[in-house]
């Protein structure tokens, strides 16, 4: 309760000094504006559906790109995890992309796909698949070799050890995969967006340097860091501590 | 049923040089007979276990259940651990299930099974439970209840109560032997505890150091239930204990000479 009241108590302060050097006008309002211009901004936008529209898109394409990701990346960290050979040879591969940004794929993404939702959606599973991809081969070779052995001696074999035993034992590495993942995949779609611009958040950033509309960018860069925290606080940190709970590996 | 163990040779090959781990073991394992497998650390009688089961292969010889040889695991022959390897992401009662569920029963079946035999280990109330919330003792009681659930023709037990305090422990030999007495199933049980041994076998297999071979065997009648305590059980391991001694002395001098060697 302490540390929560600390917080608020920075945030307000942080606010009313943002406040009070607007006020002195040092700068112009389209260089350092208010933050009741920035409300306004946020007000105006989703009133008149700009806003609205524009994080509709983002949000479209970062779960289809990011459902994407995770529909390639688990099989395959499954086979990077159980197979020597691909962990030789794929999980190279992987280990060596992961470090490229991901927003370097859309030179090339804009060449194969054209000015196409599928260069963005290109570059958002690039962003995310790999990290993905390692913590689940991570999380499957690291699973204990007596579960494999309880499993196989009460007649699980293929499906059942996959399904009912390696997958589940990886899940706490899976989990955090998947939040990197995220994170990743919502920088990449950033970077995408204002890049090559249509719709989405990231063209409201590129709109509002174009029109000089300060208030409009930073009301715009508030959104984009309260959905990337509002998904890691109330989708991947309640997953992963409940997964690490029940698996045992902190108690809380 | 009827278990045989025919000439069973294994060894490990290491950078070090090849380790004879087991040497020529014949044995028998009549139906509804509780047998122990008694030997000092690294004699080999886990890696034998392990054999029956079929997580591991024998270089030469073969084990025989009904004149037919295991080539591999399956749930005619479940293994405990001395970690009860129970399954974190699922309760009492799914980890229970997990065997019968693999089989492809229905599950209104798997469920009565679990609850019978949950009931039968005394962990009644305790289905809805994970892993993390239950005690040592209870664990192993569950991974008992799991295997027994399978209905396998051999339980196989690998040092199981090895890691648990000595009150649980003299409860779960207690309750092993009214389980076996009213089951009527057969069991191999992996110590290097003689008293353990003498509480529970009908037979006790003594194992020598490396390389393992059978060297005698025990036959122990007295009355049951045992306890660890009773002086007639006393009098059998001080015998037992002698002659394991002197295959915990051999051991120790093969360490030894392992060391001079490297």
């Amino acid at each position: 309760m302490n540390g929560w009241r600390l917080k608020l108590l920075f945030f307000v302060i942080l606010l009313v000094i943002w406040e009070g050097l607007a006020r002195l006008r040092l700068w112009p309002a389209y260089v350092f504006p208010s933050p009741v211009d920035v409300v306004q901004s946020i007000l105006s936008g989703f009133g008149d559906g700009s806003y609205s529209l524009a994080i509709l898109t983002s949000m479209r394409r970062i779960l289809i790109g990011y459902g994407l990701s995770l529909g390639v990346g688990i099989p395959l960290g499954l086979l990077l995890g159980r197979i020597r050979v691909v962990q030789d040879t794929i999980g190279t591969l992987v280990l060596g992309l992961q470090a490229l940004p991901s927003i370097c794929w859309l030179p090339l993404a804009l060449l194969w796909f054209g000015l196409s939702e599928t260069a963005i959606l290109f570059v958002v599973v690039m962003g995310a698949v790999l990290s993905v991809t390692l913590s689940t081969a991570d999380g499957v070779r690291n699973t204990p070799p007596l579960y494999i052995r309880a499993a196989r001696t009460m007649g699980a074999r293929q499906w059942h050890l996959y399904s009912g035993v390696i997958l589940p034992a990886a899940l706490p590495a899976i989990l955090s995969g998947m939040k990197l993942g995220w994170s990743f995949a919502w920088r990449s779609l950033m970077a995408g967006e204002l890049l090559y611009v249509s719709l989405g958040l990231g063209q409201l950033l590129t709109m509002g340097r174009e029109l000089n509309d300060m208030s409009q960018v930073i009301a715009t860069m508030l959104m984009i860091v309260a959905i990337g925290l509002v998904v890691d606080r109330l989708v991947f940190s309640p997953l992963e501590r409940h997964a690490r709970e029940r698996w045992g590996l902190s108690v809380a | 049923m009827k278990l045989e163990l025919r000439s069973i040779s294994k060894t490990f090959h290491t950078r070090r040089g090849n380790t004879y781990a087991l040497q020529e073991i014949t044995a028998e394992v009549a139906s509804g007979e509780f047998v122990c497998l008694l030997g000092p650390s690294g004699c080999g009688k886990s890696t034998l276990l392990n054999i029956v089961a079929g997580l591991e292969r024998p270089d030469a010889g073969v084990v025989l259940i009904d004149d037919q040889p295991v080539t591999g695991p399956g749930r005619d022959r479940v293994m405990i651990f001395q970690e009860a390897a129970l399954f974190p992401w699922l309760n009492v009662r799914d980890n229970v299930t997990f065997g019968l569920n693999v089989a492809g029963l229905p599950r209104s079946e798997q469920l009565a099974i679990a609850d019978r035999y949950l009931e039968r280990v005394g962990l009644r109330g305790f289905e809805k439970a994970y892993v993390y919330e239950i005690s040592g003792g209870m664990k192993q009681r569950v991974a008992l209840a799991r295997a027994l659930a399978l209905d396998p023709l051999v339980l196989l037990m690998d040092e199981p109560f090895a890691a648990l305090d000595a009150q649980t422990r003299d409860l779960l030999h207690t309750e092993l032997q009214d389980i076996w007495l009213h089951s009527g199933k057969t069991i191999i049980f992996v110590t290097h505890n003689v008293r353990e041994a003498l509480v529970l076998g009908d037979r006790v297999l003594l194992m020598s150091a490396r390389p393992g071979r059978i060297k005698r065997e025990f036959c122990c009648q007295l009355a049951r239930p045992r306890q660890i305590e009773d002086h007639a059980l006393v009098d059998v391991a001080r015998e037992v204990l002698a002659d394991l001694r002197e295959e915990v002395m051999a051991a120790k001098q093969e360490v030894g000479s392992e060391r001079l060697a490297a």
